[in-house]
This record gives structure tokens, C-alpha cells and sequence, in this order.
């Protein structure tokens, strides 16, 4: 039993982290056409992530995998289910990954316009699909005895398109705000004031989440049964409203921070009010997706903790040392000077 | 057409084209991580050209290695749901293991190596990309690992209505993954080998930059020798683990229709499936296939006659690709000693038909890889877990052929396109050369950490 704790606590943590880091990635895509003016600027805001954007997706992988080991059932269902979701998902992340090495690789005007179009769509979308595939794993996919009964456009309720929305404003604000950290002068201001002005929106996205998710889905029970656990969407909240204060401050660093928690905090709201459903059904709880009947053996189970808790906290500290190696802002000349950047 | 053979062909279009990729991978990151280690010792700044130039082209090839290994960690629940669930609880172990062991370092140190030239030391920057091969190939070991567990499951009991792992350490020391991982990791070997060959002759040929292309090309020819040498002697040892665990395979590997004691080989062979026999045999070694099944010269070799008709893969595909590969490495192994012979005498500009030869050898050893998976997958067929569960049996429930076409179309069209900018960027930055003004690397030392 307490082994599927474990591994619920991990897959929940594994995707928070996964969000927070390629959040920003995935936000600061999405803005590289928009708050670059010039090519110069637009190789500075790429540079600002790029020794950092594959260790990020791996965080990704890692969910995955760690799904596919410790819940097996769920990771067949789960990407089965959500068949064309995954794939447009996928499409995007295959663009996005080769745009960076690709794009300064031709000096031609037309053949980089292309790739920071391309950059833009496949930031964009991979932030949208995850924001409408949650909204639906919160809400529960109809599925039963007989299978699933959805279809691609069926994700696309109200509820799941919200999620979605917040979790492209999420992502905007958040790589607004690293990209005020990871660049200086004029750049830098630009960002600051974009991630101002989407905040107010991401606030109000957020309150009508968590008021929709009353209605929509059963998220609210856990919190019902247990209100100390109401702290996790406090936190989220305040913590939303931290990035702002702090950022009024001119503090950007401290408000990337926040903005980092918020992130965290948001996935743990949701989180927090599956358990212990994966995924649970919309029209017959009895066939919900819970950490117990989906899970892998205990000692597959036992194994895989062993494993997590060795290799984790290794890949936890030379991450850490990576930031650090690579924590100076980018300037213009840095891209100009060095060869192999991209 | 169904949702089987759909699934099927899409797992084989994306697997062998994310297999275009990895064996560059595995290799050129060892030949890099060497000339940077040279240019650290020596302080020769050939060298350290020589692991900007390969590099770049290593990078080039990196990232379509990176984006198209997603595809396939997905693929197993979008497209084999049932497989996945019914082996789940041991086939998922290795693949996470392989993202948290391997890919991370992998990912976070390319960036290092990418980035890093002025963040951090010339001495931890070669060790940064020393890193990379070796997580490399420790991603390697856990996917073949995986597979070899397909090949030849180990380790599992059937309960609760699917596979369950009992003995972790068996699946970690299954002869059969390991086997496959040496045999599999030095053909990637041989690919790096023969691209650094085969450009280094473009250039030779035309006089280009001798002083840097030389050292490449004996780069190339030595690792390349060695590595041919280390596939003839695993891939010897893995037909032997074939014939013992899968029979059947090896049986269509070989064409062999009657079980036979001292099986003889024949060098030239025509398979006949339709009438179950071979239409021409000739050239027979006596004795020969009894030995390479089982180092034996009398061992019983089994015929595809003894197995259900249901039960055997389809045989001239399975052969023919077997032949082809083995032949490619005994053509590639003659190569790769010419070259080392012609390096090390000090007359390779001079053996102009021998350059024109290894340039043209450049797709060779990625066409020997992809007849090997092959002669694997489709060898394996009609199991997709051999002996436990048939491929029909492990495909999702809950997609349509619709669905499959689908994404069969997007897949092929965006790898299409994909692939032809990589090749054309490869091709190009490959005829470039080096950099002229090698200073231009370093620069002023005052960032140094
Ligand atoms: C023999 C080696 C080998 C084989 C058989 C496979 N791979 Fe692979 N894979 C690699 C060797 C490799 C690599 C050389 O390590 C790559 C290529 C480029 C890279 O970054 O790592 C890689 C990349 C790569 C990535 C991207 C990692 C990243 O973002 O850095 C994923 C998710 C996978 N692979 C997953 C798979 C799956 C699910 C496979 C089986 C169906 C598979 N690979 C077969
Ligand atoms: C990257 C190198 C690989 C290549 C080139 C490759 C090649 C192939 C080919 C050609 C097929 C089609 C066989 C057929 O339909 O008759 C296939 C199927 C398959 N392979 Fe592999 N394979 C590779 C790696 C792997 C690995 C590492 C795994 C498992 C971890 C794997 C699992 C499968 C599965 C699940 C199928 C689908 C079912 C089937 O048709 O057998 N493959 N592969
Ligand atoms: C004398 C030469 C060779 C022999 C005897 C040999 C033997 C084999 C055998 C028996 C298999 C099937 C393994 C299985 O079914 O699981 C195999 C697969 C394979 N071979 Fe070879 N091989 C030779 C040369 C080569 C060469 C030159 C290359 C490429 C440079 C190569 C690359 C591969 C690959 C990538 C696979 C699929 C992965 C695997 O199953 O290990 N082989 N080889």
C-alpha cells in the first residue's frame, strides 16, 4: 500500500517540477517573436534556455516513464485514450526541439522567420494540450467496463479549455518573467512589462478555475474531507500574488521565484484533489483509474523507489550546479562572440 | 487495412528513423570526447579544431536523435496499450531507469559541452563531453535491455492476469539484452567510423586542409577497424544466443526448412516459402551452419517444418536482411584494414579509388543497422513478447484505423521533412570544413574558470 503513496507523491511531483522548468521554456517561445525585435535579440532570448531546454523535457520523459513503471495500466489507458491529443502534443514538441539547433544554421532572413514561426506555434501548443489534458484528468474522461467513449473533440468541453488558458497564461507570465532575469537593458524591461500585463489576466483565469472546478469536477471532496489541505490553493493564490508584488518591487528574481512556486502549487492543487484517482471516470466511478488498481507490482514497486531515490537527488544536485555554471544573464555580445551558440 | 498493420508499420517507420540517428550518436560522441581529451593532453590545436568540426556535425545529428526518441517513449501506450499493460510492470522499469539514469545526464552536459566553452575549465569541458558518450550508451543498455526482455523474457511470473517481474536482476544480466547491447552499441560505432571516413575522403580528394583531415581519417580508420572487429565477434555470439532461445528465428535467419544435425551452410541460397524449401542451394560448407549456431560442429539445427505455420515469421525478409548485414561487415572490415594500412604507411592521398570508395561507404553501415533491426523485429514475428504474447494481441483497444492513418501520414510527412534539412545541414556544414582561423576558438582566457 504505502508504495503507491510513494509513487502517487513522485508522479506528482515529477510533473510539477516538469512544468515549472519547460514552463518556462515553453513561455519564453512563445514570446521569442514578439518581445525580439531584432535577430540579435531573438538569438539572446533563445540562448537564455538553451543549455537548459532538453534536461527540462526530460523531466517529461521522466513523468512518463515513471507512469508507464509504477502505473502501467493508467499510462496505456491515459495515452491510448488521448491518441490524436498526444500526437499533435508530440508534432509540436519534435518541431520546437529542432528548431533551436536549426535555426542559426543558414543566414537567410526567410529560413529564420520560418523557425521563429515555427518556434511560437510549438511553444504554444504543447502549452495548451496540457492545459486541456489535465482539465480533463481532473474532470474524469468517460470511460468504463466497455472502454472510452470520447473523442478528441469531446476534450475540448468548457472546463478542459479553461485549464488550458490558464496553463498558457501560467506559462506566459512565467517565461516573461525568467527572460526579465536571464537578459539585461531594454530586452529585459520588455519582458517585465508583458508578464505585468498578462498577470491580471492569469488571476482571473485562475479564480474561475478554481470556482468552475466545483462544478466540473469532484477535485473538492479531498479538500472538503480535509481542509488543512486547502493550504496548497491558498499558497498557489498567494503566491500568484507575490510574482506581482515582487515585480512591482523590481525584484525579478524574486518574482521568478514566486512564479516558480506558483506553478508548483497549481499542479499540487490539482493533485492533491485527484488522489487517489489517476484518472477517474466521468460516468461510472467504479471504473476510475486509482493508484491501486492501476499499479505495478509491489516489488516492481520497491525497485523503482530504490532506483528514485538513488538517481533523483543526483540528477536534483548537478542540475542545480548546471544553473549555477550558466546563472549571467545573456547579452547580445555573448551570442555574437561565442561559435557554437545557438 | 488494420489497426494492427497500421500500428505496426508506424512503430517501424518511427523506431528506424529514430535509428537513423542514434548510432551517429553513439559513436561520434566516443571520437569528440577523444579529440577533445587530445587537444587537453597535447595542447595541439588540430585537435581541438578537429572536435569543433565533428561537433558540430554531432550536434546537427543530435537533435533529430533527441526529438524522434519522445515519439517511441509515447508510442508504446498510445499504440500498444495492451502490451503495455499486460508487461507493464516489468517493461516500464528499464525505460524509466533510462530517462533518470541516462537521459538527464545526457541532456543537462550536452548543454554544458555546448555552451560551457568559456563557463567552465578546458580540462572539465572534455570531461562534460565524456559524459555524453557515456550516457549515451548507458541509454542504450536500458532500451536494449527492454527489448532483449521482448527477445527473451526472464525474470517474470503470469499473475494477476500479466507478466509481474520477480527477479530484477535477471532481466539486468538476460544474455540476450546484453548481447544485443555490444553488438548494437559497436555497430553505432562503425557508423561514426565510416562518416568520419568517408568526409575526411571528400576532402583528401580534394586537397583540402590535409593537416586536419589526415588525423581525422586515422581517427576514423582505427576506431572503425577496432569496432568491426568487436561486431563480427558479438554478432557471432548473438546468433549463438538466437539459436538457443529463438528458433525460429534462426531457422529463417538461415532458411533451413528441415531440422538437421551438422546443418551445412550454403553460400548462395533462394528461399522458396510457398513450397517450404529452399529452390537453390549452392556452395554448401558442410558442417558450417552447425558451428555458428552452436559452436558445434554437430549441433541439431531446427527447421521451420518442426514449427506451427502460425508461429514462423516471414522468411525471406528475415534472410535476405541477414545476408545483406553479415556481407556489409566483412565488405566494411576489408575497408576499414585498407585504410588503417594506407594511414599508417603515409600514402592515403595517393589511393584515390579507395577515397572515392569510403566516400560513396558512408550509408553502408547505417543500411547493416537497419537490416539487423530487421532481421530482430520482424524475426521475432508473430510474438511481440516472444512466446507470452502475439502482436495482435498487443495493440490498443481503443483506437481506429482512422486514428492510425492519421498520424501514420503526419509522421512520415514531418520526418520527411525533417530528415532532408538535417541531410542537406550535414551535407553542408560537411563540405565547409573547419573553420579557418582555429585562434578564433579561444577566447581572451580572462573568463576562465
Ligand atoms: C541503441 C540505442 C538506442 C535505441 C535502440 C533506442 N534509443 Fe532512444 N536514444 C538513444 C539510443 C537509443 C540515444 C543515442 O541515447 C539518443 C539519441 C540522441 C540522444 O539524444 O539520445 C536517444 C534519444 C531518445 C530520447 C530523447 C532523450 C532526450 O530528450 O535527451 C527518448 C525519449 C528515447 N530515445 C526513447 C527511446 C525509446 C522509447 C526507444 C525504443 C523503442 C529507443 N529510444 C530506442
Ligand atoms: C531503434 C531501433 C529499432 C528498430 C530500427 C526497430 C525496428 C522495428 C521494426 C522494423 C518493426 C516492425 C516489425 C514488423 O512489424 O514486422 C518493429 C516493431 C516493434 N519493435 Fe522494434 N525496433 C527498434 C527498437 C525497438 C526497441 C528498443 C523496442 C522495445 C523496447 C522495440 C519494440 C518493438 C515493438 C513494440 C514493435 C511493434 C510490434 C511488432 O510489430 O513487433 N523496438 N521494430
Ligand atoms: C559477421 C557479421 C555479423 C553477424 C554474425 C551479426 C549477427 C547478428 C544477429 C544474429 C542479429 C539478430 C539479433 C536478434 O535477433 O535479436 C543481429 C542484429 C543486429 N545487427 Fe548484426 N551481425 C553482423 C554484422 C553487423 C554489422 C556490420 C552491423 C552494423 C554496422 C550490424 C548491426 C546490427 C543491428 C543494429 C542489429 C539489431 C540489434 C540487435 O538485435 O542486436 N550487424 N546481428
Amino acid at each position: 500500500m504505502e508504495f503507491q503513496i510513494i509513487w502517487f507523491v513522485l508522479w506528482g511531483v515529477l510533473w510539477a517540477v516538469y512544468f515549472m522548468l519547460d514552463g518556462f521554456v515553453l513561455g519564453a517561445g512563445m514570446l521569442h517573436r514578439y518581445l525580439g525585435t531584432t535577430d540579435g535579440e531573438r538569438r539572446v532570448i533563445i540562448n537564455t534556455f538553451g543549455p537548459v531546454w532538453d534536461g527540462n523535457e526530460v523531466w517529461l520523459i521522466t513523468a512518463g516513464g515513471a507512469t508507464f513503471a509504477a502505473f502501467p495500466t493508467t499510462y496505456a489507458l491515459m495515452f491510448s485514450y488521448l491518441y490524436t491529443a498526444l500526437l499533435l502534443l508530440l508534432f509540436a514538441l519534435i518541431v520546437r526541439g529542432v528548431c533551436f539547433e536549426f535555426r542559426g544554421k543558414l543566414e537567410s532572413d526567410r529560413w529564420k522567420n520560418a523557425w521563429d514561426t515555427a518556434i511560437m506555434v510549438s511553444s504554444f501548443l504543447p502549452a495548451l494540450l496540457f492545459g486541456v489534458a489535465f482539465g480533463n484528468i481532473f474532470r474524469g474522461l468517460p470511460m468504463d467496463g466497455a472502454g472510452y467513449h470520447g473523442t478528441f473533440l469531446s476534450l475540448l468541453n468548457p472546463f478542459g479549455i479553461l485549464t488550458g488558458v490558464l496553463f498558457v497564461l501560467l506559462f506566459l507570465v512565467h517565461g516573461a518573467l525568467y527572460l526579465s532575469v536571464k537578459t539585461t537593458g531594454e530586452l529585459s524591461r520588455r519582458a517585465q512589462v508583458t508578464a505585468n500585463r498578462f498577470w491580471p489576466w492569469l488571476l482571473a483565469v485562475a479564480a474561475l478555475f478554481l470556482v468552475a472546478a466545483y462544478p466540473a469536477t469532484r477535485l473538492y471532496e479531498n479538500y472538503l474531507a480535509a481542509p488543512l489541505l486547502l493550504a496548497v490553493p491558498l499558497l498557489a493564490v498567494l503566491s500568484l500574488i507575490a510574482t506581482r508584488v515582487f515585480s512591482a518591487q523590481g525584484r525579478a528574481l524574486s518574482a521568478f521565484a514566486a512564479s516558480c512556486a506558483t506553478v508548483i502549487l497549481v499542479i499540487a492543487t490539482g493533485v492533491v484533489g485527484l488522489f487517489p484517482n489517476l484518472i477517474p471516470s466521468s460516468i461510472d466511478p467504479a471504473h476510475s483509474l486509482t493508484i491501486f488498481n492501476s499499479s505495478s507490482s509491489a516489488y516492481t514497486l520497491r525497485i523503482m523507489t530504490v532506483v528514485a531515490f538513488i538517481f533523483v537527488p543526483i540528477v536534483i544536485a548537478y542540475k542545480i550546479w548546471v544553473y549555477r555554471v550558466f546563472r549571467a544573464p545573456v547579452t547580445e555580445r555573448d551570442v555574437i562572440e561565442d561559435v557554437q551558440s545557438y | 487495412m488494420d489497426v494492427v498493420i497500421l500500428s505496426r508499420l508506424q512503430f517501424a517507420i518511427t523506431s528506424m528513423f529514430h535509428f537513423i540517428f542514434v548510432p551517429l550518436t553513439l559513436g561520434l560522441s566516443i571520437l569528440v570526447a577523444f579529440m577533445e581529451t587530445r587537444y587537453v593532453r597535447t595542447g595541439n590545436e588540430v585537435w581541438l579544431g578537429m572536435a569543433k568540426f565533428w561537433g558540430k556535425l554531432f550536434l546537427i545529428n543530435f537533435a533529430l536523435g533527441v526529438v524522434t526518441g519522445i515519439t517511441l517513449e509515447f508510442q508504446f501506450g498510445m499504440n500498444w496499450a495492451e502490451y503495455s499493460r499486460y508487461v507493464g510492470d516489468i517493461f516500464g522499469a528499464p525505460l524509466a531507469i533510462e530517462a533518470t539514469a541516462a537521459f538527464f545526464l545526457e541532456s543537462v552536459f550536452i548543454g554544458v559541452w555546448i555552451f560551457g566553452w568559456n563557463k567552465v575549465s578546458k580540462t572539465f569541458h572534455a570531461v562534460s563531453i565524456w559524459i555524453v558518450a557515456i550516457a549515451t550508451n548507458l541509454s542504450a543498455l536500458w532500451i536494449l535491455l527492454a527489448n532483449g526482455w521482448m527477445q527473451h523474457p526472464v525474470g517474470y511470473v503470469i499473475r494477476n492476469g500479466r507478466a509481474e517481474m520477480v527477479d530484477f536482476l535477471a532481466m539486468v544480466t538476460n544474455p540476450y539484452g546484453l548481447l544485443k547491447f555490444f553488438h548494437t552499441v559497436v555497430s553505432g560505432y562503425v557508423v561514426a567510423a565510416f562518416f568520419v571516413l568517408g568526409i575526411s575522403a571528400w576532402h583528401l580528394l580534394r586537397k583540402n586542409r590535409p593537416d586536419f583531415f589526415l588525423p581525422s581519417f586515422r581517427t576514423g580508420a582505427v576506431f572503425g577497424l577496432a569496432s568491426l572487429f568487436l561486431v563480427l565477434v558479438t554478432g557471432d555470439f548473438h546468433a549463438v544466443e538466437v539459436a538457443k532461445t529463438q528458433p525460429t528465428k534462426f531457422a529463417a535467419m538461415e532458411s533451413v526448412w528441415e531440422t538437421r544435425r551438422g546443418a551445412g551452410m550454403s553460400l548462395i541460397t533462394i528461399p522458396d516459402p510457398a513450397n517450404e524449401r529452399n529452390s537453390v542451394e549452392a556452395l554448401t560448407i558442410p558442417s558450417m551452419l552447425s558451428y555458428l549456431a552452436f559452436h558445434r560442429a554437430d549441433g541439431e539445427v531446427k527447421g521451420l517444418k518442426d514449427f506451427r505455420k502460425d508461429e514462423r515469421p516471414p522468411v525471406t525478409p528475415v534472410f535476405l536482411s541477414f545476408r545483406a548485414m553479415v556481407a556489409m561487415g566483412f565488405f566494411m572490415t576489408l575497408l576499414a584494414l585498407l585504410s588503417v594500412i594506407v594511414s599508417f604507411r603515409g600514402t592515403v592521398e595517393k589511393h584515390t579509388l579507395l577515397l572515392r570508395v569510403l566516400l560513396y561507404s558512408i550509408p553502408v553501415p547505417y543500411l547493416a543497422n537497419q537490416l539487423g533491426w530487421i532481421v530482430a523485429e520482424v524475426g521475432r514475428q508473430p510474438w511481440i513478447v516472444y512466446g507470452i504474447m502475439k502482436t495482435s494481441d498487443g495493440v490498443s483497444r481503443s483506437i481506429s484505423a482512422g486514428q492510425v492513418v492519421g498520424s501514420l501520414i503526419g509522421f512520415t510527412l514531418l520526418y520527411g521533412l525533417l530528415g532532408f534539412i538535417d541531410i542537406f545541414l550535414l551535407a553542408k556544414y560537411a563540405r565547409k570544413g573547419p573553420d579557418g582561423d582555429l585562434a578564433s576558438f579561444i577566447k581572451p582566457a580572462s573568463k576562465e574558470a
